[in-house]
């Protein structure tokens, strides 16, 4: 694969907004960041140091400022920079936002490595399979072959073996459910569980499939027009059912994404509101519509980074907890300051990284351990998934949960039909 | 022209126009880019912009409660040499005689002996500083030439300035002149290295600050 240098640094180039460049010029080198970061805190090799991995943008920032380049001293960012920090920029940067929280300056680094793997994407470099789920999401609506029609037989199936009624492409629904492939693929009665909140709750809700798939590999893979065929998907369904309100699933990434995100990469507001799945049980609760037994394993929370730190969500979960789960310790650090699962940012779909991420999980596994209790209850899919894949691993014994999922279980009078 | 007249006279006004333009390029031309518009909808009972640019700023002041970190060390000497700096500078009363003839207004000075008190205190520390930068395999590889030189640059008035004081190693008038040129060396180099943070520290806090508040982080 030929390597575009010119495309890289063009992207660069193109992304001099203010906040990018005060980051990148205030960074004065402290190097606390270093231990906010899993990857460096696990690794202790100091090319996973937050700061560091900005350097190449940097430098291609610094390129074009006029008294360096009428000097001729301009630095230029080359091939073999783009393929040294390609690692960096994709297999061990969750986009977590921890490190962001110990700077001095307070440099959001997470927001400019997802800047910057534009300029790899761009460029032909980055990981295969992380770019093939993107290229996946385009051609087949999923970054796991979640087609429409597989969507459907799914519901089905699941309307069948779970005993649940489902809404799908029911016309002018309020409330329009998306999915995460992850979920369908892998935890499918997280697409069931929800779907028996709405009903117990009394919710006039649908799944489309014009527009379901809320996972944004496009966006995680630094391919714009691929994040953007996304939103669109979900946008233009919810805008032809005229829905309120478009749930996001278990999916920190995919809640980011369109919450926080899709606005500014559309280039227009939401007509819609846009609520991550613990957010809208937490409204279901506060109005009083969920009826729950106590659910009373002993059992501890991981917040999703993009739901809590970067979210602004994590008061919902805990409220949902509030005298539901009897016995729940949080761990330390906890709600905004927790600690990555390792898989966030893509990084669970690069086969490469998973020797390393496997290693990060060893952080969680203490945490957890710390809190006495033997399960881990997550709200969201990919979280769950690293998860999953790393007990394997380390043959952890300990139990993983799905928040919507035991709140589904727990619901009391779960046959209640739809309005 | 002796060398004090000539530090006193031409070249720290040179190093004061230098300062003055260089930095009001420095952000002008960042303040001049474009800024993206945040069109997401903030979240209900987000702070306003402005609160949240405030407590961004003074959430950056410190690790926050229970984040669980090592590297203290670091941190607390940063304030050292910071806190330092500024007694040195807004304290000492020739300082502040110097002040007046730029800006008009003065305040009470520290006695002399507090002032040597702090240079000896902050030079410790930034040698602590220069030392953990050349020591920590982290701190080594993200250092740049820019590092180093802006802790000379911080470091030579320091010292030149105890040595004045002091009346250590040549004749005083000697030992002045170089204190302020070296003073101008510094308000030379500033708008140019990573100095600047003393202005653009005010910047990304609070944009920082924004980002999170309208989506009710709680950090
Ligand atoms: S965002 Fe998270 S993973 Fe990325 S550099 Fe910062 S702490 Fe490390
Ligand atoms: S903590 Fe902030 S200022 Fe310090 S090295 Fe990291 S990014 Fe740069």
């Amino acid at each position: 694969m030929t390597i575009d240098v010119q495309a890289a640094t063009r992207t660069f180039l193109a992304q001099t907004e203010e906040h990018l460049v005060s980051y990148l010029e205030a960074c004065v080198h402290c190097g606390q960041c270093a231990d906010a970061c899993l990857f460096y805190r696990t690794s202790g090799d100091p090319r996973h140091t937050p700061a560091y991995k900005l350097f190449p943008i940097a430098k291609a920032y610094k390129g074009q400022k006029w008294p360096l380049k009428w000097l001729g001293l301009a630095p230029k960012i080359t091939e073999t920079d783009l393929k040294e920090w390609e690692e960096l920029i994709f297999d061990t940067c969750t986009m977590c936002g921890r490190c962001t929280e110990v700077c001095p300056m307070g440099i959001d680094i997470a927001s400019i490595v997802g800047q910057a793997r534009k300029a790899w994407a761009a460029a032909g470099l980055g990981p295969a399979d992380l770019f093939a789920a993107a290229d996946n999401s385009r051609d087949h609506g999923s970054p796991l072959g979640l087609t429409a029609e597989k969507l459907s037989d799914r519901l089905e199936w699941l309307a069948d073996d779970q005993e649940v009624e489902m809404q799908v492409d029911k016309k002018s629904a309020e409330v329009l459910l998306t999915v995460s492939s992850i979920e369908a693929m892998k935890y499918p009665q997280s697409l069931s569980a929800m779907a028996k909140i709405m009903n117990h709750a009394g919710v006039d809700w649908t799944y489309s499939t014009h527009g379901y798939e809320s996972t944004n590999f496009g966006y995680l893979a630094g391919k714009s027009d691929i994040a953007k065929i996304m939103l669109n998907r979900i946008v233009d369904a919810a805008e032809a059912l005229g829905a309120k309100t478009v749930v996001i699933p278990e999916c920190g990434h995919a809640y980011g994404v369109m919450r926080w995100g899709a606005a500014n990469i559309l280039g227009r507001e939401l007509p819609f509101e846009v609520l991550h799945i613990t957010e809208y049980i937490a409204k279901l609760k506060r109005e009083g519509k969920l009826k729950l037994k106590p659910y009373d394993t002993p059992m501890t929370y991981h917040d999703p980074c993009q739901v809590s730190r970067r979210g602004g969500a994590a008061a919902d979960a805990r409220y949902i907890l509030e005298g539901f789960a009897t016995d729940f310790h949080e761990m330390t650090p906890t709600a905004e300051l927790n600690w990555c699962c390792g898989g966030g940012g893509g990084v669970q779909a690069i086969g490469r990284a998973a020797d390393l991420r496997h290693k990060v999980f060893k952080i969680k596994i203490d945490q957890v351990e710390a809190t006495g209790t033997h399960t881990l209850v997550s709200a969201c899919a990919n979280c769950r998934l690293t998860m999953d894949e790393s007990k394997l691993h380390w043959k952890w014994d300990g139990g993983l949960e799905s928040l919507v999922e035991i709140v589904a279980e727990n619901l009391i009078d779960s046959t209640a039909k739809p309005n | 022209m002796s060398l004090l007249d000539f530090a006193r006279g031409p070249a720290i006004e040179v190093a004061l126009a230098v300062f003055t333009l260089g930095v009001m390029w420095r952000l002008i031309s960042l303040l001049g880019l474009p800024w993206a518009k945040d069109r997401t909808v903030r979240r209900a009972g987000a702070p306003s912009d402005f609160s949240a640019g405030v407590s961004g700023f003074i959430r950056h002041l410190w690790v926050p409660k229970g984040f669980g970190m090592t590297s203290r060390f670091a941190l607390i000497n940063g304030y050292v040499f910071h806190l330092g700096l500024a007694i040195i500078f807004f304290g000492f009363v020739q300082h502040i005689l110097f002040l007046r003839g730029l800006f008009g207004v003065s305040w009470p000075g520290l006695p002399t002996s507090v002032i040597s008190i702090a240079a000896v205190v902050t030079l410790g520390s930034l040698v602590a500083a220069l030392v953990r930068r050349m020591t920590s395999p982290v701190m080594r590889l993200i250092s740049t030439a820019n590092d180093y030189f802006t802790w000379l640059i911080t470091t030579l008035p320091v010292l030149t300035g105890l040595l004045a004081v002091s009346h250590l190693g040549a004749r005083y008038e000697t030992l002045l002149a170089i204190h302020i040129l070296t003073v101008a060396a510094l308000l030379i180099w500033f708008p140019f290295g990573k100095l600047m943070h003393a202005f653009l520290v005010f910047l990304t806090r609070a944009e920082t600050g924004v980002f999170y508040g309208r989506r009710g982080v709680k950090i």
